[in-house]
């Protein structure tokens, strides 16, 4: 891959991937890469997020449940723009 | 290194059970905490020797007790280690320590302090110690296969990217080594929260599947829900995990089981610091997900390697086992180096498969075999830390 991406997802059809550069600015329009099948597509980053840190792939609500590695790993407790930053402020575990 | 794994040799220190060890250690083993003081002052008169002390062994019961006997027996029956001198405080629990040492075949000797004093047990030992520096540094490395090699693991201060990159290095290794013999082992119990129905279906066959689940719920049952004041989020993830991205312990549970790969399945369950009985194989070692309590654990086991995905930088060692620290965060490799003996960061780049990492996770195993001494161990990092499960009598 030419282009190094800023933003790695693990399989089709989960809602969040993950920061893989530092630095990232707001507005950057990031290469994003499933990393499951090398496919790719581009996204609009709407704050600076940090590595390592999550990206919402769609609009989610409050009580949506949190998708990656095809599996749940948490519900939305505040509701996030695509685009925006995913975390403890607005995800949290169902477990305790 | 050969593209046949089968026919990859390290040169190892073949002891009398059999076992293959890639350290050489003299360890001066002391049975509880108050005996520390004359291990250290032996280990420094002797040269070649290291103390390994630690925090307790005085009244001890029950369950409790019995991990305690079979950390410090495991340790220094672990192939890793030569020979063995045992100080404690009395003769009786030294004799079993002594005792299980022994049946390794490797020279092991046992002092105790009462009717002696610190003084005249230090000399005595440290005799004994330089009898076993001699014989230990005249045992010659000799060729053994790779597939011979026990290799434990357990991830720390993890990150999202230890999910994407470390632990599926380690997954890679072990879908390669464990089909040509090798013995895996992983555990934390409480971190496969979140994916423990994922865990249970790699269980060899329902039985051990169901074992497994039995004890991963009574974990959460007798320990979290009886002790937890919180909700543990300040404790599971932690504070690192969260500052690396890791936002709940199921997205966190997920990351780490990456580290068992696609295809072996796990066909035992260990209790902490129980070595295998199944043959070889992949095991599930009951154990805290906290990394010297975890790598110490394995190592009582019998486990001779630790690989260590970590991505916010985990420094961990440990005393007689290598502990070999992959690492795919890019800021990670930039700000703590020193601590990473493989990069997997061209993952994230997309310039490296997963595929390509885990055969540089293989040749940096061999490397180490051989005897290339990890990060941790140049660094001085030698964390023993005894699982402790209730309050002593």
């Amino acid at each position: 891959m030419s282009e190094i991406p800023q933003l790695l997802v693990h399989e089709t059809g989960d809602n969040v991937g993950v920061v893989v550069i530092e630095g990232l600015e707001a507005n950057t329009d990031m290469l994003v890469c499933i990393t499951h099948d090398n496919s790719t597509f581009r996204l609009t980053v709407s704050e600076a997020v940090p590595i390592g840190h999550k990206v919402a792939l769609q609009d989610l609500k409050a009580g949506d449940t949190a998708t990656k590695y095809g599996e749940d790993i948490g519900k939305i407790t505040a509701d996030v723009k695509k685009g925006a930053h995913l975390h403890t402020h607005n995800c949290k575990t169902k477990r305790w | 290194m050969t593209s046949d794994l089968s026919k990859v040799t390290i040169q190892g220190f073949r002891r009398d059970n059999g076992r293959v060890g890639v350290r050489n250690h003299v360890l001066i083993l002391p049975l509880d905490d108050i005996s520390n003081a004359a291990c250290e002052a032996v280990a420094n008169n002797i040269k070649g020797t290291m103390a390994i002390p630690h925090a307790y062994g005085r009244l001890q019961f029950g369950e409790d007790l019995d991990i305690h006997f079979r950390t410090i027996i495991g340790t220094g029956a672990n192939p890793n280690v030569a020979a063995v001198v045992v100080i404690g405080i009395e003769p009786g629990w030294t004799k079993k320590i002594v005792d299980g040492i022994a049946l390794t075949g490797k020279p092991v000797v046992g002092f105790s302090i009462e009717q002696n004093g610190d003084l005249k047990t230090i000399m005595n030992a440290s005799r004994a110690a330089k009898d076993m520096v001699h014989y230990a540094s005249e045992i010659q490395r000799e060729e053994c296969s790779i597939t011979e090699l026990w290799i434990s693991t357990k991830c720390g201060e993890s990150d999202t990217t230890t999910g994407l990159g470390s632990c599926p290095t380690v997954g890679n290794m072990y879908d390669k080594l464990l089909p040509l013999g090798i013995y895996g082992c992983f555990g934390e119990t409480s971190e496969i929260t979140g994916a423990e129905h994922i865990c249970q279906e790699r269980a060899i066959n329902k039985d051990v599947g169901e074992r497994w689940y039995k004890m991963w719920k009574a974990y959460q049952d007798d320990v979290i829900f009886a002790h937890q004041t919180d909700n543990l989020s300040d404790s599971q993830p932690t504070k690192g995990n969260i500052e690396g991205g890791l936002t709940t312990i199921e997205e966190k549970a997920l990351g780490n089981l990456e580290k068992i790969g696609r295809t072996s399945k796990f066909i035992d369950i260990l209790e902490p610091a129980e070595a295998p009985k199944s043959g070889k194989g992949l095991y599930f070692m009951d154990s805290s997900s906290a990394a010297a309590e975890c790598v110490t654990l394995m190592a009582a086991g019998g486990y001779v390697l630790h690989t260590f995905p970590t991505g916010q930088g985990n420094v961990i060692g440990n005393p007689i086992v290598p502990v070999i620290k992959i690492t795919a965060n890019p800021r990670t490799i930039r700000t703590m180096s020193e601590h990473v003996d493989v990069d997997v960061s061209g993952i994230l780049r997309r310039d490296m498969t997963i595929d390509q990492a885990g055969d540089e996770l293989i040749e940096m195993i061999r490397r180490t075999s051989n005897g290339r001494n990890t990060a941790s161990e140049a660094l001085g990092h030698r964390e023993f830390s005894m699982t402790k499960l209730y309050r002593s009598a």
